[in-house]
């Protein structure tokens, strides 16, 4: 019983992060149609940010409430302007062009934004500073439950109401979903698409951000290669959850890490991915639009 | 205040309209008439800069607003509701008309407006929370007029307002554009295929055919004309 419970903590913490990156693919999805490869970079520069900022007050004694905080807001703030930018660069020029044209652009910049990580840093693995303490309350629980396990869960939740409230309330949430949409119509109404669209891949590139630092201070290294399986994962996550929506994203991120836990615990974890991806084609055989999403008829 | 002098545009290779010069003045309701394809849906995109304009000018109270951002067309007080209504369909009533006033900073007057919609449309009131894929299609272009109506637009563009509707709507639609223009000055554009209600209601029209104007009057006029006659009205 104990066991089981450990591998459904272990499998929400891990649905948790997939969770978080799957957003970011799923708002840029239901924007512009667009499947955004270098995502997973993104999430990988925000773990690396975290690491440099926070390696650097560690060493200047900071106390760690201070150096979570910090470097969680540099890694979100850093990780959204290069989200930003490669929009800008990449994707905008294409607006317009055959679907496939912006899809090879995003595959190119994972690649490039992998290769600069992979220069500018290092290609080992750099150890990640533990930035989450032990909490004694959880002491009893410890081998259900550690408390990056907590955090991560508890951060993932609020982080997720926020999103949800900012969209379902807010004006700009309410224009994202006007884009999303009929883009046109929302340019007829003054809204400014390109400014919406922006602000999607800002928000969705600080999330992954905080998947990052989430991740890498749960597993303890990182390297410039971190994005690529995660991408992947999140990608398949948010696909299974049916593209375009974002409780699905959640519901897929969620569903996949406990597939993956249930999996390696119970059969073998050396079939981790096996089990995620099976569970991916299994669904997109009964539902290809995913669990939560809408059947449409062109898509690529 | 709207004057489009030998205006082109098009799509890709084809110029889906030739040379158009109008004018349109305050206060004023003006129809453009004319077949399937002539034209009429690419005049106003050109004017609200969703199609590019590759030719002539199109000056909104003598500054030309051709090339200029979509929602700067807005700003300046130019609001379309386009064929087909373009309801958001998974927003509320209510959301949609807030994306109406999207570029409005006056919460009060935006306050004031949305009672203002709902006097004319009391339905839309009613249905407020319901998504706007729900309506019906009367609803639907209830609501997009409402929506543009939201940014109070000095002149609204519109674009076939009596498509799909039934007789009965068609004639609540007219009264309403007849009314926003004797009550609130708002001057519009209306273009329509319905030629005899639009030139009934309109106080002069312009009619298109293959890109280009051919035929210029008062409402009066353009309906007594032998040509407009027998290619628009049946007779």
């Amino acid at each position: 019983m104990e066991y089981f419970l450990e591998l459904i903590c272990g499998g929400l913490t891990r649905g948790a992060i997939y969770a978080l990156i799957a957003l970011g693919y799923t708002m840029v999805y239901g924007i512009i149609g667009l499947i955004n490869f270098a995502h997973g970079e993104i999430y990988m520069i925000g773990a690396f940010t975290a690491f440099i900022i926070a390696t650097a007050l560690t060493i200047y004694g900071f106390p760690l409430a201070a150096v979570v905080i910090v470097a969680g807001l540099a890694a979100a703030v850093w990780a959204a302007a290069y989200g930003y930018t490669v929009e800008r660069i990449a994707y905008r020029p294409l607006r317009g062009a055959p679907r496939l044209s912006p899809l090879i652009s995003a595959i190119g910049m994972s690649f490039f934004l992998q290769n600069y990580v992979l220069l500018a840093q290092t290609a080992d693995f750099v150890p990640f500073p533990a930035l989450i303490p032990d909490f004694d309350f959880l002491e009893p629980y410890s081998h259900i439950i550690g408390a990056s396990d907590l955090v991560i869960l508890a951060t993932t939740a609020v982080v997720m109401v926020t999103l949800t409230c900012v969209i379902r309330y807010t004006t700009i949430g309410k224009a994202m979903r006007a884009t999303a949409q009929d883009s046109a119509m929302a340019l007829l109404l003054g809204i400014n698409v390109n400014r919406v669209i922006s602000i999607t891949f800002i928000i969705g590139s600080a999330l992954a951000a905080i998947g990052g630092l989430l991740v890498a201070s749960h597993i303890g290294q990182i390297n410039f290669y971190i994005g690529f399986l995660a991408g992947i994962k999140a990608f398949a996550a948010a696909v299974l959850g049916g593209i375009g929506s974002i409780p699905g994203a959640v519901l897929g991120g969620m569903l996949l890490g406990l597939t993956e836990s249930f999996g390696t615990g119970y059969i073998s974890s050396d079939y981790e991915d096996v089990f995620a991806f099976s569970l991916l084609v299994l669904i997109l055989i009964f539902k290809p639009a995913g669990l939560l999403g809408k059947a449409t008829v062109e898509k690529v | 205040m709207l004057r489009l002098e030998h205006v082109r545009a098009g799509y890709g290779n084809i110029l889906a309209i030739k040379d158009i010069s109008l004018v349109i003045s305050e206060g004023e309701i003006v129809t453009l008439i004319g077949a399937n394809g002539a034209g009429k849906s690419t005049t106003l995109m050109t004017i609200s800069g969703l199609v590019p304009c590759r030719g002539g000018k199109i000056l909104l109270n003598g500054r030309e607003i051709q090339g200029e951002a979509p929602d700067n067309i807005v700003r300046l007080g130019l609001s379309q509701v386009p064929e087909g209504r373009h309801i958001f369909p998974l927003l509320t009533v209510k959301e949609n008309l807030d994306m109406g006033a999207f570029l409005r900073r006056d919460k009060d007057g935006v306050k004031r407006d949305l009672e203002f919609v709902y006097t004319l449309f009391p339905i839309l009131e009613k249905r407020q929370r319901q998504h706007g894929g729900a309506l019906s299609g009367g609803e639907q272009q209830m609501l997009a007029m409402s929506r543009a109506l939201m940014a109070r637009p000095k002149m609204l563009l519109l674009d076939e307002p009596s498509m799909g509707l039934a007789p009965l709507l068609i004639k609540q639609i007219f009264a309403i554009i007849e009314r926003l223009n004797r009550e609130r000055g708002t001057t519009i554009f209306l273009v329509e295929q319905n030629a005899r209600k639009a030139l009934r209601v309109a106080h002069r029209g312009y009619v298109l055919e293959n890109g280009e104007i051919i035929v210029t009057g008062t409402g009066r006029e353009l309906a007594a004309n032998e040509k407009v006659q027998s290619a628009y009205l049946g007779m």
